[in-house]
């Protein structure tokens, strides 16, 4: 445990130490503000909500979580520090999960940033509070999911660039599996359950759910259990093949 | 014990001289002593089986657990028995592949406390493989590492605990800088409070690091990358140091610093390092393994390794006067002479190297015939032997002396 909160200090801390930090939260920022403003109608809805504005936060991630989960592990391979790191007195999973964390929490920061939106809509009208944080942990949660697929990718390549299309594209399966377009896809010749698993697998349907403001234990569990695989896959991985 | 503690009961008894064995009294003394050691291995086994066999579901652990400990008994002595175990690094037939390429081939050696081990090999030989698998960061296809007799596959976090590594070229966290970093290895080291800071001022001291504490390492020039790599290698003062080319890109002094710093920790570590440079092996190693397209091809003293040199022990003689110039054919007439080899001869003072028979000491019989022959000496030394030419002659397969290769 203590090993984890070290490694974990360290790599949160440099996060902030390089411009990365400072990038990703104003683009986060600007763009989530962008997309509910502009293509989400915030205003002309006329409602007090930010449904607009989470609707938008899959997509959003789909570019910018790679980016930030792209260096996890790459950057130590192709710099070398991961011989340094692994020679350590840790175990692997520690490393792992402290590594996965001090991203998630970064991501965790750059979202808090949005608050002068949630602001806005207090100031403005009456929202449901409840469905808000609910649709932030929803948002935690999806993030997490996509951090995780980003780090066990990354940790395939000494090559950013390679992680980052990669990790890109498993999570654009992810969303698109939830898609009414896919699926519509798929309704037309495929049997009702093979829809409904293809769906289930979607991180849309889940993280939808949550953002309606009910957090159900199917949901929850869902991210939970990928995030898990997820990191699982990654330590055995660097297991597998650290020096390589 | 000495480096090869690994001594059994059964190797003492082997090992002593033929010559006394029929020495009745010390016999009797030594399988006294055999008979002791016996029962206290026979009573540890004994306890560990009973474990073994009364485990149940854990009982596949608890025999790994059994062969573990009985590699560990054969490595540090039996428990109870030699209460300080010393630490030392035990490598078992450790193979590497990488696809086609076999990078370590069956390498065995032991090292023990208080010697310096100097890896040597051309590029390639696998002396960085080899490190990396007794620093747990490789998985050897096949063979064991043992370090304070522990197996690293077994309990890897307790191993690299007690190991300081300095990884080929370096790597460092090129956005910290060097306090932050070093900051970080003392908390994973498990310092915490006063006694990291103390521990870091102690070590940044011991590395002059002092100047560029605070500048980002991927600042720093070479040299000081180094040291700051250094620093971490050394921080918690392990029992086990690892040092992947440490002086590779010092400036002369920070070199002789380094060596001294070896030195100075020599004593109470094991410290495995490898190196190009083949003074650096003279000036801190206590022993030397070349190693060469994987194989170990030589083990043993920088002071035996010159004595392979065809060089060893010969003279080097400049001499001037009359007939110096067709001196070559009395210096080869001389007995214990085995060649006699002219240098060319300038301003009127010849040169010659002479290379004495195996076991010859040629200097005065040399100096008597310059004397005889009227000639003034002006140069006679007795050349130690040149590792340079030794490293090159065992890791191409050449032989180095007479005698051949090992
Ligand atoms: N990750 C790897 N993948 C494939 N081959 C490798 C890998 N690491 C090392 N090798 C190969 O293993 C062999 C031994 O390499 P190693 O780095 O141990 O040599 P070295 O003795 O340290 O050489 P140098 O003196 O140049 O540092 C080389 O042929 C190298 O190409
Ligand atoms: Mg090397």
């Amino acid at each position: 445990m203590a090993n984890i909160w070290v490694i974990f200090k360290r790599e949160l801390a440099s996060y902030f130490m390089t411009p990365i930090a400072y990038v990703f939260i104003v683009i986060f920022v600007f763009l989530s503000g962008i997309f509910a403003f502009y293509m989400g109608n915030f205003f002309a809805r006329g409602q007090a909500d930010l449904e607009p504005f989470f609707g938008f936060h899959p997509w959003l991630y789909l570019f910018l979580i790679p980016a930030l989960a792209m260096r996890l592990w790459a950057e130590e391979r192709k710099t070398g520090t991961i011989e340094l790191l692994l020679t350590l007195p840790i175990s692997i999973p520690q490393a792992v999960v402290a590594k996965y964390l001090a991203a998630w929490v970064f991501s965790g920061i750059a979202l808090a940033f949005t608050f002068p939106i949630w602001w806005t809509v207090n100031f403005l009208g009456d929202p449901d509070n409840g469905v808000i944080v609910a649709s932030y942990v929803g948002s935690m949660l999806m993030a997490g999911a996509f951090l995780a697929i980003g780090a066990c990718v990354s940790s395939l390549t000494k090559n950013q660039v390679i992680a980052f299309v990669i990790t890109a594209v498993v999570c654009l399966i992810f969303v698109l599996s939830g898609y009414p377009l896919v699926l519509d896809f798929f309704s037309g010749w495929a049997p009702q359950f093979l829809v409904e698993t293809i769906s289930s697998f979607s991180f849309l349907s889940h993280f939808n759910a949550i953002a309606k403001g009910v957090i159900d234990l199917r949901d929850f569990v869902y991210f939970v259990s990928l995030i898990a695989f997820w990191l699982f896959a990654n330590a055995v991985l660097i297991e597998l093949k650290k020096a390589d | 014990m000495g480096p090869v503690a690994a001594a059994t009961a059964r190797d003492t008894f082997d090992d002593r001289p033929e010559g006394q064995a029929g020495r009745y009294s010390e016999w009797l003394r030594a399988r006294r002593d055999l008979k002791k050691r016996y029962q206290s291995l026979y009573c540890a086994l004994r306890e560990r089986c009973d474990i073994a066999e009364h485990g149940g579901a854990k009982r596949r652990r608890r025999s790994t657990d059994l062969r573990c400990w009985i590699t560990r008994c054969a490595c540090t002595g039996i428990p109870g028995e030699n209460e300080n175990v010393e630490p030392k690094v035990e490598i078992r037939h450790l193979s590497k592949r990488f696809g086609q390429i076999t990078a370590v081939d069956d390498v065995s050696f032991c090292v023990g406390r208080g010697e310096v081990l100097g890896f040597l090999g051309p590029n390639g030989a696998g002396k960085s493989t080899t490190m990396k698998m007794i620093t747990g960061f490789l998985a050897p296809d096949s063979g064991s590492v043992i370090v304070g007799g522990d197996d690293i596959a077994l309990a890897p976090v307790a191993v690299k605990a007690r190991i300081g590594y300095l990884p080929e070229g370096a790597p460092l966290y090129a956005d910290m800088t060097p306090l932050a970093f070093l900051n970080f290895v003392a908390e994973i080291r498990g310092f915490r409070g006063e006694a990291k800071r103390a521990r870091i001022e102690q070590t940044v001291q011991r590395v002059n690091l002092e100047e560029v504490l605070n500048q980002p390492i991927a600042t720093l020039s070479k040299g000081f990358k180094r040291r700051v790599g250094l620093a971490q290698a050394i921080f918690h003062d392990p029992e086990v140091l690892i040092l992947d080319e440490p002086t590779d890109g010092l400036d002369p002094n920070q070199k002789h610093e380094v060596r001294a710093l070896i030195r100075s920790m020599a004593q109470a570590k094991v410290i495995i390092l490898s190196t190009h440079i083949l003074e650096e092996v003279e000036a801190v190693c206590t022993r030397a393994i070349i190693i060469a397209r994987g194989k170990v091809v030589c083990d043993s003293t920088p002071a035996e390794l010159e004595a392979r040199s065809r060089l060893h022990n010969a003279i080097t003689l400049a001499v001037k006067g009359d007939g110096a110039h067709e001196a070559a054919q009395s210096l080869r007439d001389l007995s214990g002479v085995e060649a006699v080899e002219a240098l060319g001869h300038i301003d009127g003072i010849a040169r010659y190297q002479i290379y004495p028979k195996a076991g010859e000491l040629l200097a005065a019989t040399v100096s008597q015939v310059a004397r005889e022959r009227g000639w003034e000496i002006v140069q006679l030394t007795v050349e130690r032997g040149r590792l340079d030419e030794v490293f090159r002659a065992v890791t191409t397969g050449e032989s180095a002396s007479s005698e051949g290769g090992m």
